[in-house]
């Protein structure tokens, strides 16, 4: 089968963008893409959009062809499909548009997120945001997203799993990580204590724990069109993607401190990108809760994970770098669009251009994006041949 | 005649006591517990209301049975605080206790004696062989107007009595009294009710308590001293304690029947917690008169005896009434008026 | 805007906690399922409904400060991974407590309480939540 490779890359800032609507945000994002690829809009044979919520958040549906008309690529009748997978959708569409690619229907395809979390109040979007629980039996009892990660740490630390340090050493990392990326939303440094200490969300969490409700959008342009790939500037491969997904609620799991689809998907996105972890030289993962990010990290890392958070192994320039774009938890989560950022960070690192977060001769990134709490896992390896 | 198959009270678990609302309304508590004999009242939950008190006291009433549910062949649900204005809640609750819908079910409105209204239809439809058992509620949420006697009273409750044939309690009598008396009043819309002051008195209460009791002890040819219980109607601590005075009936009679003092007026289960209360302890031969009171005015008047059955009850099967008093969460003025939705919230 | 018919058809679980029993593996299942997720097309027309007890105690729980719009006269709630007496597990809410009182294996029994409303107009949605046994 051919190998796909990502052109170009284009993302917005991410955070409380007041000055720009969701179309604004899609198009500045795909253009960028397009450009950095160096390609035109004739080439492009199908748009895939990434998008969460549009339907709450701003009333729109379709959203991958408001996203194709507001890019002025609509006269040429380019197909545009939305893909939702909660916030995963990100990472199902880069994957559903590698497939595309792979497959030979399409040579190539621009896969885009976009969220525009803020014009709604954020007692709304807590609810929104909920909408990745089961409606029946969860939302509707009173439980956030945020509820039901809490109650996966409390569970994690009974069984004696870890200590609250050790997931709120993850923020930590993250904002350390994000105040050296100019997209990010915070940019500030913060310690294990602020974590600790800051109001609480829902217990043991607090709002350090929580990624915040963001704006943003980011873009890929990925193909296998051997003429395009030579004259892209600096091509980087999509070597594998793969998803698993475990029961939508919490209370129908075997188990509810761990992510057993999280074990799945990056099993299974190694072994078809034939490496195994020792040769991942980073990972973005999807930090949306501290929990989520300690556990995510135990199912692809093994039990040397908790350890891990102990000392230095996750910073930009130590031994396993970790979300070195910030994260979700301070780059920003607009829910869609976190796993094709996650990709974009990818992509710049793996060309040396991430200034100075940069991490040292990186060969392969792990991206693992999810949909809800362990619910929808997408992994994917980008790397260099 | 029928007879009481099981009962169950609901008292919900947040309590306000007396100095918490006089110190609102610059008023001397011991004025209002002396004055009122009131001590403390219920105060439903956020997320309490006539069906939820109403299924919870049901629900402890079939735990007392073994009674096939099925077997149960009407509902009706006693109130002046239904949820809802036009929607029943005993619907609800057929399906919130399981119960078969073939099923004869309304909700009654009499003040507080409503309840007692629901009991005396389910007595008749047993004694005529229309249904074998039914299940009559009196509950309510009610409220009083901020800064009005009522605000130390009107509290929350419900009392569910189960009456079929071969009960552990006999009704030997029921009968009732009423006239065109406006002593206290709620207009439809209104969300506070109004009352007259004194008028609600001499010639509301006690006339028709009075002239209920006396027409009962005439009618059965009784005489207080036969009874081991009396309960009243208890819109404060004091009307039923003069009231049982003024008929002959002496404390001992009174006491465990009497809960306004410590939880507030329940309104339609006024008498019948009291009853329940009673029927917690009542052995077998135990005699006991049931006096409810509903403004408008009226009374319902039963006279009740306890047999040898009471003995297989499973009482211990659901929680009694003095342990539901006992088990109390305090709270402060300011939680009650949000909980009693009378802050202005947005959007409401 | 009246969702009535959404949450009337569920009425019976949420009042009365009715689940399904596989028949095929005995195995009960709350929130009901059409489908048993083990024995899968073998379980097709044998699940069976079945009531629970109320009974259970509590798996894992949290405090919730910042919660939703129509739980906010209870800020801060308690929210519940409750395991059922029956087997299932389930998501709700503990209350006439205080959160000291809520710990990991607290017996929890259900009680039926007003969940949501639409607005002071609209129906009333009521469902079980639980109450720490004494």
């Amino acid at each position: 089968m051919r190998d796909v490779y990502i052109l170009g890359v284009g993302t917005t800032k991410f955070g409380e963008l007041w000055d720009l609507s969701l179309r604004e945000l899609a198009s500045e994002a795909g253009l960028k893409a397009i450009m950095d690829a160096g390609i035109y809009a004739e080439d492009v044979d199908a748009l895939y959009g990434a998008n969460t919520s549009g339907g709450q958040f701003v009333d729109q549906e379709q959203i991958a062809a408001l996203i194709a008309d507001y890019s002025g690529i609509t006269e040429l009748n380019i197909p545009s499909i939305r893909i939702e997978a909660g916030s995963a959708s990100g990472g199902a569409a880069l994957m559903q548009a590698y497939l595309a690619v792979k497959s030979g229907q399409y040579s190539t395809v621009v896969v885009g997120g976009v969220e525009k979390m803020t014009d709604v109040p954020s007692e709304v979007a807590t609810e929104i945001i909920g909408g990745s629980l089961d409606a029946e039996w969860e939302t509707f009892f009173g439980a956030t997203e945020c509820s039901i990660a809490a109650m996966i740490a409390r569970r994690h630390e009974f069984e004696g799993k870890a200590k609250r340090e050790n997931y709120a050493m993850l923020p930590v990392i993250s904002h350390k990580h994000a105040s050296m990326n100019d997209t990010s939303h915070f940019k500030n440094v913060i310690k294990i204590e602020d974590v600790i200490n800051a109001s609480p969300v829902a217990e043991p969490l607090t709002v350090f724990d929580n990624a915040p409700i963001s704006d943003g959008a980011s873009a890929l342009v990925i193909s296998a069109d051997l003429k395009k790939i030579n004259n892209a500037s600096h091509p980087i491969k999509i070597k594998s993607s793969s998803a698993a997904n475990d029961f939508l609620s919490l209370h129908d799991r075997k188990s509810v401190d761990s992510f057993r689809a999280v074990k799945k998907s990056s099993d299974s996105a190694l072994s078809l990108a034939g490496l195994d972890i020792g040769k991942i030289d980073a990972l973005e993962i999807h930090d949306s809760y501290s929990i989520a990010a300690l556990i995510q990290l135990e199912e692809i890392l093994g039990k040397d994970a908790v350890k891990m958070t102990e000392g230095n192994d996750f910073y930009f320039n130590s031994s396993k770098p970790l979300n070195v774009s910030g994260g979700l938890k301070a780059h920003g989560n607009p829910l869609g669009t976190s796993g094709l950022y996650q990709a974009v960070e990818a992509t710049v690192q793996l060309r040396g251009k991430a200034g100075q977060r940069q991490v040292k001769d990186p060969r392969n990134f792990l991206i693992h994006n999810m949909g809800g709490l362990g619910t929808t896992s997408v992994s994917t390896v980008i790397g260099v041949d | 005649m029928s007879s009481i198959v099981s009962y169950g009270s609901y008292i919900p678990r947040f309590r306000i006591r007396t100095e918490e609302i006089a110190k609102e309304w610059g008023e001397n508590p011991e004025n209002i517990k002396s004055g009122l004999f009131i001590h403390s009242k219920s105060v439903p939950g956020p997320d309490e209301d006539v069906l939820t008190i109403s299924a919870e006291a049901a629900k402890n009433a079939l735990r007392r049975t073994d009674l096939d549910k099925s077997k149960i062949g009407a509902i009706y649900v006693g109130s002046e605080s239904h949820p809802y204005a036009v929607k029943p809640t005993s619907s609800i609750l057929v399906e919130a206790l399981g119960l078969t819908y073939d099923i004869h079910s309304a909700d009654y409105e009499f003040a507080c004696k409503a309840g007692t209204a629901a009991m005396q239809n389910v007595m008749a439809m047993v004694d005529s062989g229309q249904i074998e058992n039914g299940m009559a509620i009196g509950a309510d949420t009610s409220q009083g107007a901020p800064g009005d006697a009522l605000e130390y009273s009107a509290s929350a409750g419900g009392t569910a009595i189960l009456i079929g044939k071969n009960g552990f309690a006999d009704f030997n009598a029921t009968l009732s009294f009423t006239t065109d008396t406006p002593d206290f009043w709620r207009r439809e819309g209104e969300k506070y009710p109004s009352h007259g002051g004194r008028f609600t008195g001499e010639p509301a209460y006690f006339k028709h308590v009075l002239t209920g009791a006396k027409k009962m002890m005439d009618k059965m040819g009784t005489k207080p001293e036969d009874y081991d219980y009396a309960i009243f109607h208890q819109p404060n601590g004091k009307f039923p304690t003069r009231a049982a005075k003024m008929l002959g009936f002496n404390d001992e009679q009174v006491k465990d029947g009497l809960l306004t003092p410590y939880i507030g007026n329940t309104y339609s289960s006024s008498m019948i917690i009291g009853l329940s209360a009673v029927l917690d302890k009542a052995e077998s031969g135990d005699r006991i008169l049931g006096v409810a009171f509903g403004s408008g005015a009226g009374s319902d008047v039963f006279d009740m005896t306890v047999n040898d059955r009471v003995k297989s009850l499973k009482r211990e099967r659901a929680k009694g009434v003095m342990e539901q008093v006992n088990n109390p969460i305090w709270i402060d003025y300011a939680t009650y008026v949000k909980y009693r939705g009378k802050i202005i919230m947005r959007g409401a | 805007m009246s969702e009535v018919p959404r949450f009337w058809r569920e009425s019976r679980h949420r009042y009365r906690l009715v689940g399904t029993r596989c028949t095929n593996c005995d195995t009960l299942y709350f929130p009901p399922r059409v489908i048993c997720p083990t024995c899968r097309r073998e379980s097709v027309g044998k699940m069976k409904e079945e009531e629970m007890s109320g009974a259970g105690e509590i798996y894992s729980f949290t405090v919730v400060h910042d919660g939703l719009e129509q739980f906010k006269m209870q800020i801060p709630y308690v929210m519940a991974l409750v395991k059922m007496k029956e087997g299932p597990f389930l998501t709700a809410q503990i209350v006439d407590c205080s959160p000291e009182e809520v710990k990991i294996g607290t017996k929890v029994t259900a009680t039926l309480r007003k969940v949501r409303s639409e607005g002071k107009a609209g129906i009333i949605q009521y469902g079980y939540k639980f109450t720490i046994c004494p």
